[in-house]
This record gives structure tokens, C-alpha cells and sequence, in this order.
């Protein structure tokens, strides 16, 4: 009766077609290549969000091996028209990796679901918290009983239960590539435009001579030979020697290099206070290597001791999260009480401020230092890869640009081995200490940047946000490994065609893949203010270099290089490296911040570049809440006709007129030779805001639909400010009163 | 130039560009009373600076000198709430002195006492000239007299401004009653009443009503004639007295508008505290009384709450912010939930009236505080008229300034008493809720974000007549508008500055905010503006500007070439069939 994507299908359960009535089939048009579905219940109500009065749509629930979606009996009409259309999941659609909590109702008992199910017992109700905060939830009383049963374990055993990396759905959708996406012959050609992935030598040499690094490429990891929790090509100071000989330990990987000659370098070393002899050495040649790679000075940071442990960021992120996780219209007035105070004990934005902290003071070194610096971590791959990147695009406005900052995050989260799968538990372990929401903190730290300095980024926040969902995306290969070894192993296991070439998975940032080239103008930010002279020559000039002399720290070694140094002075280098060490960074916290305090009002003062030195303002009220990714389902605050998208889609608006009329130019300009627009991106038409004058503010993500032209009323506003104080029995014509100030 | 002008200058220090020049920028009338040398101001935020200090008639103006780039301090001394010596002279002989602003700063400045005895310090002046009302003298804004090309004072026409509403009709007529504040003293001489009530019956009511503040019309509804009413509280007392009249008159309300067989009565009190005015001889309309009539308690606290609230929230900002307690310290001083249960009170009156089209009555304890609070933020969300510049202008000069909004006594204008009990933060707090709808529309209103700081610039500088006095009455008597300038004339000769360049016109356009306290921002640029580390960044509308700019810029050129094109055409007209002319659209000119 049904076709479901029979094409490589595994294990197809016969038993679904009995009781999917004809109206409401899952029609094949519906499924993703190679969507198998596992099984259904008709008819489910699906509770409207937007409601207190627990009205609902009746429909089918589906769960199948890339998704649970619900299909209204209703047709709706609202998918022809919305603009900013997901093509891989609807809003009906739940992918299962986006399942973050399943709650089950019992007698009107909400009970967290952990996939331990007692059997022949289904709840009357299932509530499903998604990772893009979505909340869902679904009245199983209407269907059968036997149907009910199935399609709660169904759903609770596939999003749940712990599964093997084979079962994701990226490896049944790759399996069977459709006949039109083959990879461009030309692939040089492409690069240029496309977002560099760090996976070739070549992608490694055009970034050291970009940021005219001075450091040697390594090529024998190529076959992980020296370890598997390193990439496969990296960069390391020059001066370090064979790396065979250090096998087994840690040593400073190259991230980014100032213009002024000093680098950014991150490692995976243990905590620096051990009293181990041998370590100790080789930290010190560590050191020593970095500090060679220019005017010998380097500081060095230990993560792990300043920042908080990836444990902390996941309790913190599920506490904050919490609050944005809504069932119904009394919880989140309930909420909206004691809004400040929640948001400050889950700690999340205090966490952000953390980590903006932390890079301002690297870019403090690199800027006005001219420091090496050296940060370390027990992994490498985790604060290491937060810190680095944000320190890299506040220093350079490539990486503020849609494509610098894709291949930014390759260069140091996917090339980097950040343990996406582990920290993202795709694959719902049950051993949580791994689990961690650290990419998501460098997006949010992102935004806050993006927020503060909007003309400084060519990509908007509604970019942020699809990225933070996409994290969680079964279908791209991007976040889908532990480390490159990983990648690389499992994509070649996993290939139809054994020995030959590897499985090839789509990556997040071919965008084609979830939207239409409409959809993606909204990564674009119309704020923009693009760079207009010297478009080629980002870097700035350098400085004099006896100026900059005179400005280095007493502290900071200007022995000539000679050969054997090491060997001379090793000694008293490592003291007075250990010395200025300590003094900088071990130093009480509180110097700390009153000099990167002195730092930042000092750039402050100077006129705002925004294709220069970036940095972000932490005072407590400018660390916000990302509204549009936290707030975007919560129908009690959408703002009808408001927010910032009446702001944006006005100007995007007034830029596309601007480059119509500039294109008109270019077309009247007949003395002038044709010049192709080299832009790779804006193709700005006339978008359609007909009414935009009545979007919502959640606009493009949630639509309010056929809802009244309505107010929302906060309800229990009696409780929300019950002052005790005698102020509040005062009368209102107090002259007879004694004042209290 | 900017800094001429009488603006008070909108960051803590002002950079001089040229610092060879040091007289100071007085305006008309403006004298300077005494100066000294040698004063240091302790910055909280650079630390202690020398300099010279200039008390003017009008200011005080503190010029660095020991700095560069050479800056200072320059604020109206109508922005002084205290001026006092802390402590006793130090060995050196030097003195501080403390200064708290209205504007959520405190100033502290240290000066060596003059050896001669005799003389007074620059201090005791400024101490004479922040606090003319209580020397007996006269506030700056009657002796200034510059001269504007606009003249403010003609702004609100009560008459025309009704009639924009379609009054009167044959509901509603205007009431000579209280031609000559008779009946009311806080009113204004112009009200709108129903047709069926006599002006005897509204004196008889005037009576029930606290200060004779009767319910009259504030805005009504163009199709639906849903009406908004503002009053005060009824004199219920302990006895629960009634008023056949008073009755009558809020059925007659009722009446008015045939849509709706109910009628709201908004009591912007928490209800405990409505109940407990009975005792005092007020109380609330009772739902025996008053058939058909529905009572709903907003909950907003009163002044003193208020004050207490923005007190904390000082305390909270200034000088310094706490960074890792910052939001439950923003949170302890209950300030955004103040703003959020005004919202809420206005958002549920304009849904009545928009929604549910029927007419309601709005009042607290008297009717002066809460109530134009309520009154004015319903009426900007249901009448678009309200967001342009203008419009804003006259709700201003009618809901709060004619209707009697005691700004005499809630911003003590030139008096040094500064605990004065009477005093109160309530226009701030709606000009704060404006602001906060602007951030939710940022493209239903005309005016800017400056616009509004500037007017609470001027609320407590005292150059302007626009908020001297406590009633219309009040102003009449001394003479206002004769003896002194508006403040709508200083705005309305420069408003390129005042507008928000995005603004988008839509005539019938309902604005519902949502008050969820998620939603509810602290105001920076206000609060913290004196704070360097909080300047605020580049705003959208700069951004928004260089592209008008850019495409006015790039239509003109479209425009040259294609008058060229024609002309080319015109000239050689057989040579080239096909031109590309015609296939040019015309470029679109809207926003």
C-alpha cells in the first residue's frame, strides 16, 4: 500500500499498514530518502502550544528513523507560505536527536521518561523537551490502547535508549546518494568561495601564509600515527623538534598568529602544579617552543583552573534552560516572577562572561603585549577550542565573515577534535559526565559579541540559532564524530562499497540541503557595514617596530637566537619564565580584571573600527539573554508587529533597493568594462514583507497562526508584587508623613 | 553646533575639542554667579580631577584642567535634588562636598574654604542659585528668553484635539463647569461629558469624587465609541455612602457607547489598599451600586513605593555595577515589575476597549499619578497619533499637564527639600514604559530614544515653563506660557533630531507590547549613561541612515543617467533602435 523509501531500508515492520487509514497515510512524498518508519497511532491529539485550555489537533503520530512527526487530519496551509522553511523537518517534526527529555503523564503525575519502561503501562499524555526548545505534547487516550503502547515505547526506546553511532540516520541518507549531487570536478575553483575545512595540507599552508604564520605544518599524523586524538594535519611551533619523541604527551598546536609576529597556540597538558620531574621538562621545552616563536616571551593559561569545568557548563546550561522550556501560560507567569534571579543562580550568563573574560585577556597579550600565549586544558579540545576561537574573531575580521567563521569552526572544533559526539551525546549514553554543551557556549558567546557590534558580522543571529539547531541535525557529518581519527574510521567502515573511497556526508555548511536560497538571506546581516577600501589587504599595517619595542614589559627576553641556547641557558630561562608566568596569570583575580578593565576602556576610547580589534562589553546588563533562540516558541512574548525583525526586515528591505539601484548603475555604466559581482553571497531580492508590518518577533522560526489579533494577559499578577513594607500602606498625599530617606 | 544649544549634554564628561578656548557657552539671560579654581572633582570613574568650577544662574559647570584631552562637567542646577558639606575641613583645609542629581547621580567635589571669612564659597552660591523657590527667588525658565522659530505653547489645542476624536457628538458634549476651576482646581477649564448628565449633577458628583476629580472623557474610540474615562476614587468612606449622580453618570458612560452593556471600572490600587482609602473617607465604586459596572484591581503600587524602588535602582547602578550579582540586585529593587504591572494595567484597558469595545473608567487614589500613567500608555497603544512627535506633545500636555499631574511637588522644582515625601519618580517611570514600547516597536514611533531622554532632561532642568507648576489652573495664575518658553519649542525647531528614522506610519494600528518581565529591558542609555563603560554602541538607526543616504545618493544618479540617456536619444534618436532605456524599471521611491 505504502512505498516508504524501500530503497536500502533495513528492517521494515510490516505491521504499520493495517491501521494507517487512508486519509491520514504518511505519504511518501513525506519521507526523506531512506526514512524507514518504525511505528504510528491514530488519532493522537496534539496539544496547541499557544493555549491554556488544553485544546488540540487530532492527527497521527509517526515515529520513525530520523524523526517522530505528527500529521494533522487537518490540512493546514500554512507551510506553502512561510519563507524561512526547513526542507529536512517541519514544525510538526521532530528529529530524534533534537529529543532532549520525554516526561510521561500518569494519573496527572508528570514522570521523567529514562527509556527503563514499565511494560503495558503508557501514560495518558507524553511531553517531549527538544534541544531547540520546542515543547510537545501529545494525548495518547483517544487511540487504541494497543497502538498507544507501541508508539510510546516506540518513540521512548528510539530517542532514549543508548544506540550505536550505525543507527544514526546520517548513515542510512548517506548510503544512498541521489544522482545529482556529485562533487564538483573543479574543486579548486570552488575553495576560494567555500568554507575552507582544514582537512587537506593545502587549507593549513593558505592559512599560516594569511596570517604570515611562522610555524611548520605536521604531516605525520596523516595516518594517526602519532595519536588519534590529534588531527590529521596541524601546525606547531617551529622550533619544536621530532614529535615522534614526545609521543604520548601533549604539545602546543598553532591556532592563529598576530600580526605582529606572536601566535596563539593551545595543548592538551595536564594541570600545571604537578610535581612530576619529567613532566615538568617537558613543559618547559613546551614553553620554550612557544616562546620562540617570537621575541621570546610567552604566557601560558591553564583552562581547566580558570574557567569552569565542562560538568559546571552542562548543570548550569540545564538549569537555564529550564526556564524557556514551557508547557503552559501559568508556568511561564509563574516564572516571569522571579526571572532575574533564576537567570543569576543557573549561573549560564555568568559562564559567558567567564569565557569573554578569559579571551579579552589573551587578545590583551597579543594586542597590546605582543605575547605568545600558550593556553592549556587537560583534552585541548574543549575551553581550548572556546577560548581560541573567540579570541580569533575578535582579533580578525575574516573570521567575522559568514565563511571565515565556518572555516573557523573547522579549523578549531571539527579539524580540531572537539568530541562532538560525546559532548552532544548524540547517541543518548547513559554515563553523563561527557555530555557538555560546550560548542553551544561558544555560540552564545558569539552572540553576545554579535549583539554588542552588529555591523561587525557579516552573518546574523538567525545564523547563530539555525547553527545551534543543525548541531543536532542527523543528517551531516560535521558534528557527528569524536575526532578526525573517528570520522575517518567510521566513514570508512561504514562505506557500501568496502576498500573503495570512503562514505561521504553532506556538512552542515552546505546549507542548500535545509534551505532554499531565500531562506538563507536571513544569515545575512543587513547591518553589515562591509568593507569598502582594501578588501584585500585585511591586515593592518605593522606597527614601527622600535615603538613596539619600547612598549614590551620588562620581563620580556630580547636575547638574540643563537644555536643552543637550550642547552646554555635552559635554566635560568625557565625560572624567568616560570616568574613572569605566574606573575600574569596567577595573579589574584582581581588585578586581573582591573587591568583587562584598563584594556578595554582604553579601546574603548578610540573610535570603533569594525574591521579592527573587537571586544566585548561584560558589565552585568550588557550580557544578554539570546532572545531569539530562547524565547522563539514561547507564544506569551512574541511581539505582534515588534521586535527586532521589524528593525531587520525594514533594512533588508533598503539594501536590496540599494543594490537594485546599484546594479542599475552597473547596467547604465556602458563606459565602464562589465565587473562581475564577486560577492559571493547577496542575491538580496525584493523579500516579500508584504505584512511585514505584523510579524511576529519570532519571525522566521515560530509563526502565530490564525490567532486573533489578541493581547496576552499576564495572569496571577496578584502574587507578583506583594510588598510588605509600610511604604506600600502609605497614602499618596504623604506630607503629614516623616520621610524615610 | 550641539553643544550650544540648551542641551544638557548627554555624557558624564564632555571632551573639548578646542581647550584654548575657555569661556563657557551661556545661554540668553544666563549669568555666571561665582567661579573658583583649585576644585577637584572625585570621578567615580577616572578618579579625582582638577579643575575650575562655574556657578551660573542656570548651571554648573566644572572645567578640567590637569588632564588631556581637557573635558568637564556642565548640568542644569535644576538637576540638584541636595547640594551638602560632608564632614568638617581637613588639616589642608580642604572641604567635600556632596551634589545628588535627579538624574541618578551623585557628584563629589572637594574645595579648600576661602581664607577670608567673609567671602562665600562657591559652594554656598551654588547652594543659593539649585534652590531658587526656597530663596525666594524665581526658577531660570522665567528669566530666559531665547527666541524659537516654533512655538510650543500652541502645540495642544484641547478643542482641536478633541475634535480629531469627532467630538463633540451626541453623546458626548463640552462642559463649561469648570470654565474657571470652579468645580475642580487640578482640572483643566475644557471638559468632555456625557449629553444626559447637567452640569448640576456633575458638581453634585464632584463632590463623591476625591478633589472633585470627576470621571470625564479622555479618548474615545473612532468606530467603536468605546470610551476611555479617567476620575479619582469615589468618597465611599467606612459607611459606604453613595451617589445617585454618580451613578447615573457612569451609566450614562455606559450609554455612550451602545456596543457594550458593561462598563470596567480600572482602580490602578492593589486592592488591599483601595480598601483600606475607606477608611479615610475614600474607597471604590461598589458592584451594588453601580449595575452593570465590573471593578478590577491593577495592583500598581503608590509613590512612595516608587520612590523607594528607584532609590534601590540608584543604588543598584550608580556609580558602579556589581557584575556577578547584578541581576538579582536589578531584581531586589523591584523597579522593572513596577513597569511591568503599568504595562499590564494599560495593556487590559486598551484590550477592553480595543477588543472588547467597551468603555472604561480609570482612577486611583486621586487620580493625578496612577491614572494618567494608565490613561496615556492605553491611549498610545490604541491611537497611533500618539507615536508622532506631535501627537506625543499634546498627550503629554493633556493627560498629564492639563489634567494636573503634580509636577511642582513630585519633582520639587528649585526646592531644597529634598525628602520632601511628596516626591516621586511617576513621569519617569512612564516615560520608561514608552521607552520600553519602543524597544518592542521599533518602527510605530516617530520620535527617538533621544527625544525622550530630552525630555526628562528638561522635566528637571527648569529652562523650559513646560512642567513648572502642579495644574493648568497654577500655570495660568503665574503666567506660564507668557513668561516663559516651551519645551515643544526648543524640540520642534530641531526635529530632524528627534526622529526615528524608521518609523512606518500605519493609521489604525494597534500596538499590544507583551509585559513579560523577559521582555522588559533595564534602560541603559538613561540609568547608566553616566557610566563610560556603558556608552551605547552604534545604533541601528546610524546604520539605517548611511543607507537612505546611500540610496537617495544612488536614485539621483540613476536619475542623472538616465536624463543623459534621454537626452543622447533625443540628439541621435534614429542610431540606436533597442536602447536600454526602456527596459530600466523606475526606480520605486518608498519607505
Amino acid at each position: 500500500m505504502l512505498s516508504l523509501g524501500s530503497v536500502g531500508a533495513k528492517s521494515t515492520k510490516p505491521s504499520f499498514v493495517s491501521y494507517v487509514t487512508p486519509e491520514v497515510s504518511f505519504h511518501a512524498a513525506l519521507y526523506l530518502r531512506c526514512e524507514v518508519e518504525f511505528c504510528s497511532a491514530n488519532p493522537i491529539l496534539k496539544y496547541t502550544q499557544d493555549d491554556l485550555s488544553q485544546r488540540g489537533v487530532f492527527g497521527t503520530l509517526f515515529c520513525t528513523n530520523f524523526r517522530i512527526t505528527f500529521i494533522s487530519d487537518e490540512k493546514s496551509q500554512e507551510e506553502t507560505t512561510k519563507t524561512f522553511k526547513n526542507k529536512l523537518y517541519g514544525e510538526n517534526d521532530i528529529p530524534l536527536m533534537f529529543v532532549d527529555h520525554i516526561y510521561g503523564v500518569y494519573d496527572e503525575k508528570r514522570k521523567l521518561i529514562t527509556g527503563a519502561l514499565v511494560k503495558n503501562k503508557y501514560p495518558s499524555k507524553i511531553i517531549i523537551h527538544c534541544k531547540d526548545l520546542r515543547v510537545f505534547q501529545f494525548c495518547l487516550t483517544y487511540t487504541k490502547e494497543e497502538d498507544a503502547k507501541k508508539i510510546f515505547q516506540g518513540i521512548a526506546h528510539h530517542c532514549l535508549e543508548e544506540k550505536s553511532l550505525k543507527c544514526v540516520f546520517a548513515f542510512s541518507y548517506t548510503g544512498t546518494p541521489s544522482p545529482g549531487t556529485d562533487i564538483s570536478p573543479c574543486r579548486e575553483m570552488q575553495r576560494k568561495r567555500e568554507t575552507i575545512l582544514f582537512d587537506s595540507p593545502e587549507d593549513w599552508t593558505q592559512e599560516m601564509k594569511r596570517t604570515k604564520a611562522n610555524c611548520r605544518l605536521v604531516t605525520e599524523n596523516e595516518n594517526f600515527e602519532l595519536s588519534q586524538r590529534l588531527p590529521k594535519y596541524f601546525v606547531i611551533p617551529s622550533a619544536l623538534g621530532d614529535l615522534f619523541s614526545y609521543q604520548g604527551k601533549g604539545f602546543p598546536i598553532w591556532c592563529w598568529s598576530h600580526y605582529s609576529g606572536c601566535a596563539l597556540f593551545k595543548a592538551s597538558l595536564p594541570p600545571v602544579t604537578q610535581e612530576d620531574g619529567d613532566f615538568q621538562k617537558h613543559f618547559d621545552i613546551m614553553i620554550n617552543a612557544v616562546a620562540h616563536n617570537y621575541l621570546y616571551s610567552a604566557k601560558t593559561e591553564d583552562l581547566s583552573e580558570s574557567l569552569p569545568t565542562i560538568q559546571d557548563i552542562q548543570q548550569s546550561y540545564n538549569k537555564f534552560k529550564q526556564f524557556f522550556l514551557i508547557e503552559n501560560s501559568t508556568d511561564f507567569w509563574l516564572s516571569d516572577m522571579k526571572w532575574f534571579s533564576s537567570l543569576e543562580s543557573s549561573g549560564w550568563l555568568d559562564i559567558i562572561r567567564q569565557c569573554l573574560q578569559k579571551a579579552v585577556e589573551v587578545v590583551e597579550c597579543l594586542e597590546k603585549d605582543n605575547t605568545n600565549v600558550l593556553i592549556t586544558e587537560e583534552e585541548g579540545t574543549d575551553l581550548c577550542c572556546v577560548i581560541s576561537s573567540l579570541v580569533q574573531i575578535m582579533l580578525d575580521p575574516y573570521y567575522r565573515t559568514l565563511m571565515g567563521f565556518q572555516s573557523l569552526v573547522q579549523k578549531e572544533w571539527v579539524a580540531g577534535c572537539h568530541a562532538f559526539l560525546d559532548r552532544c551525546n548524540h547517541l543518548h549514553q547513559k554515563d553523563k559526565e561527557c555530555y557538555s554543551p560546550v560548542f553551544l557556549l561558544f555560540l552564545e558567546c558569539v552572540w553576545q559579541l554579535v549583539q554588542q557590534h552588529s555591523p561587525a558580522f557579516q552573518f546574523s543571529e538567525t545564523y547563530l540559532t539555525v547553527l545551534s539547531d543543525s548541531v543536532h541535525m542527523p543528517v551531516f557529518s560535521t558534528f557527528l564524530f569524536n575526532s578526525a581519527h573517528h570520522r575517518e574510521s567510521v566513514l570508512k567502515a561504514e562505506s557500501p562499497l568496502a576498500q573503495s573511497s570512503p562514505l561521504s556526508c553532506p556538512t552542515v555548511w552546505d546549507w542548500s540541503v535545509q534551505f532554499d536560497s531565500k531562506a538563507q538571506n536571513y544569515f545575512f546581516n543587513p547591518l553589515y557595514s562591509e568593507k569598502v577600501k582594501h578588501e584585500k589587504a585585511v591586515r593592518k599595517p605593522h606597527k614601527l617596530k622600535h615603538q613596539r619595542q619600547l612598549s614590551l614589559p620588562s620581563t620580556a627576553f630580547k636575547t638574540p637566537f643563537k644555536k643552543g641556547f637550550f642547552k646554555d641557558e635552559t635554566d635560568s630561562l625557565k625560572k624567568m619564565l616560570r616568574v613572569k608566568r605566574l606573575s600574569r596569570w596567577m595573579g589574584s583575580p582581581d588585578s586581573t580584571a582591573a587591568i583587562s578593565r584598563e584594556f578595554y576602556e582604553s579601546w574603548q576610547q578610540r573610535p570603533l573600527d569594525y574591521h579592527g580589534l573587537l571586544l566585548p562589553c561584560l558589565d552585568g546588563p550588557a550580557v544578554r539573554v539570546w532572545m531569539q533562540r530562547y524565547l522563539r516558541w514561547i507564544p506569551e512574548v512574541h511581539i505582534l508587529g515588534g521586535g527586532s525583525v521589524a528593525v531587520m526586515t525594514k533594512l533588508m528591505e533598503l539594501l536590496s533597493q540599494v543594490q537594485d539601484l546599484k546594479r542599475v548603475l552597473e547596467q547604465r555604466d556602458s563606459s565602464q568594462a562589465a565587473k562581475p559581482d564577486h560577492r559571493p553571497y547577496i542575491q538580496h531580492r525584493l523579500l516579500s514583507f508584504g505584512s511585514s508590518g505584523r510579524l511576529p518577533s519570532s519571525f522566521p522560526f515560530a509563526y502565530s497562526r490564525n490567532r486573533s489579533f489578541k493581547p496576552i494577559i499576564p495572569t496571577g499578577l496578584m502574587q507578583c508584587l506583594m510588598l510588605t513594607d509600610s511604604l506600600a500602606s502609605q497614602e499618596d498625599e504623604a506630607s503629614s508623613f516623616v520621610s524615610l530617606v | 553646533d550641539r553643544s550650544s544649544g540648551p542641551r544638557v549634554s548627554d555624557t558624564e564628561l564632555r571632551v573639548y575639542k578646542d581647550p584654548s578656548k575657555d569661556e563657557l557657552p551661556l545661554l540668553p539671560e544666563e549669568l555666571v554667579q561665582d567661579s573658583a579654581k583649585d576644585v577637584t572633582y572625585i570621578c567615580p570613574f577616572i578618579g579625582p580631577v582638577r579643575g575650575s568650577l562655574t556657578v551660573t544662574n542656570y548651571r554648573l559647570f566644572f572645567r578640567c584642567t590637569d588632564r588631556e584631552p581637557v573635558f568637564g562637567l556642565d548640568l542644569p542646577l535644576g538637576g540638584l535634588s541636595r547640594v551638602e558639606k560632608i564632614g568638617a575641613a581637613s588639616s589642608r583645609g580642604d572641604v567635600s562636598y556632596g551634589v545628588v542629581c535627579k538624574d541618578m547621580r551623585n557628584l563629589r567635589f572637594v574645595h579648600k574654604e576661602p581664607e577670608d571669612s567673609l567671602k562665600k564659597s562657591v559652594f554656598e552660591v551654588l547652594m543659593k542659585f539649585a534652590f531658587p523657590v526656597s530663596n525666594n527667588m524665581s526658577l531660570f525658565a522665567f528669566e530666559y528668553k531665547q527666541v524659537f522659530p516654533e512655538n510650543g505653547w500652541k502645540v495642544y489645542d484641547p478643542l482641536a484635539e478633541y475634535k480629531r476624536q469627532g467630538l463633540p457628538n451626541e453623546s458626548w458634549r463640552i462642559s463649561k463647569v469648570n470654565d474657571h476651576y470652579e468645580l475642580c482646581d487640578s482640572y483643566p477649564a475644557t471638559l468632555f461629558v456625557p449629553v444626559t448628565i447637567t452640569d448640576e449633577e456633575l458638581r453634585r458628583v464632584s463632590s463623591f469624587r476625591a478633589k472633585g476629580r470627576i470621571p470625564v472623557l479622555s479618548w474615545i474610540h473612532p468606530e467603536s465609541q468605546a470610551a476611555v474615562v479617567r476620575a479619582s476614587q469615589t468618597m465611599v468612606g467606612q459607611n459606604g455612602r453613595r451617589c445617585k449622580e454618580d451613578e447615573k453618570l457612569l451609566q450614562a458612560i455606559m450609554d455612550a457607547n451602545a456596543q457594550s452593556h458593561k462598563l470596567f471600572i480600572f482602580d490602578a490600587r492593589p486592592s488591599v489598599n483601595a480598601a483600606a482609602n475607606k477608611m479615610k473617607g475614600g474607597g471604590f465604586e461598589s458592584e451594588d451600586a453601580y449595575q452593570n459596572a465590573e471593578l478590577v484591581f491593577l495592583d500598581i503600587h503608590n509613590i512612595h513605593v516608587m520612590r523607594e524602588s528607584l532609590r534601590k535602582l540608584k543604588d543598584v547602578v550608580y556609580p558602579n555595577i556589581e557584575e556577578s550579582h547584578w541581576l538579582s540586585n536589578l531584581e531586589s529593587t523591584h523597579w522593572l515589575e513596577h513597569i511591568k504591572l503599568i504595562l499590564a494595567g494599560a495593556l487590559r484597558i486598551a484590550d477592553k476597549v480595543e477588543s472588547g469595545k467597551t468603555s472604561v473608567v480609570v482612577h486611583c487614589s486621586d487620580g493625578w499619578d496612577r491614572t494618567p500613567q494608565l490613561t496615556s500608555l492605553a491611549l498610545i497603544m490604541l491611537d497611533s497619533h500618539y507615536r508622532t512627535i506631535r501627537g506625543f506633545q499634546i498627550l503629554l500636555e493633556k493627560e498629564w499637564l492639563s489634567f494636573g499631574h503634580r509636577f511642582q511637588q513630585r519633582v520639587g522644582h528649585g526646592d531644597k527639600n529634598h525628602t520632601d515625601a511628596d516626591r516621586s519618580p511617576i513621569f519617569l517611570q512612564f516615560i520608561d514604559c514608552v521607552w520600553q514600547m519602543t524597544r518592542q516597536f521599533p518602527a510605530a514611533f516617530e520620535f527617538n530614544e533621544y527625544f525622550l531622554i530630552t525630555i526628562l532632561d528638561h522635566l528637571y532642568s527648569c529652562l523650559f515653563g513646560t512642567f513648572l507648576c502642579n495644574s493648568e489652573q497654577q500655570r495660568l495664575k503665574e503666567e506660564v506660557p507668557k513668561r516663559t518658553v516651551s519645551l515643544w519649542s526648543f524640540v520642534n525647531s530641531q526635529l530632524e533630531e528627534f526622529v526615528n528614522p524608521l518609523y512606518v506610519h500605519y493609521p489604525s494600528h494597534v500596538l499590544f507590547p507583551t509585559v513579560g518581565i523577559r521582555h522588559l529591558q533595564l534602560w541603559v542609555s538613561y540609568y547608566i549613561r553616566w557610566n563610560p563603560r556603558m556608552r551605547p554602541q552604534e545604533p541601528v538607526h546610524q546604520r539605517y541612515k548611511e543607507l537612505l543616504a546611500k540610496r537617495a545618493e544612488l536614485q539621483k544618479r540613476v536619475e542623472e543617467l538616465q536624463r543623459e540617456a534621454a537626452n543622447r536619444m533625443a540628439s541621435s534618436s534614429s542610431e540606436r533602435a533597442g536602447s536600454p532605456t526602456r527596459s530600466i524599471t523606475p526606480v520605486q521611491t518608498f519607505v
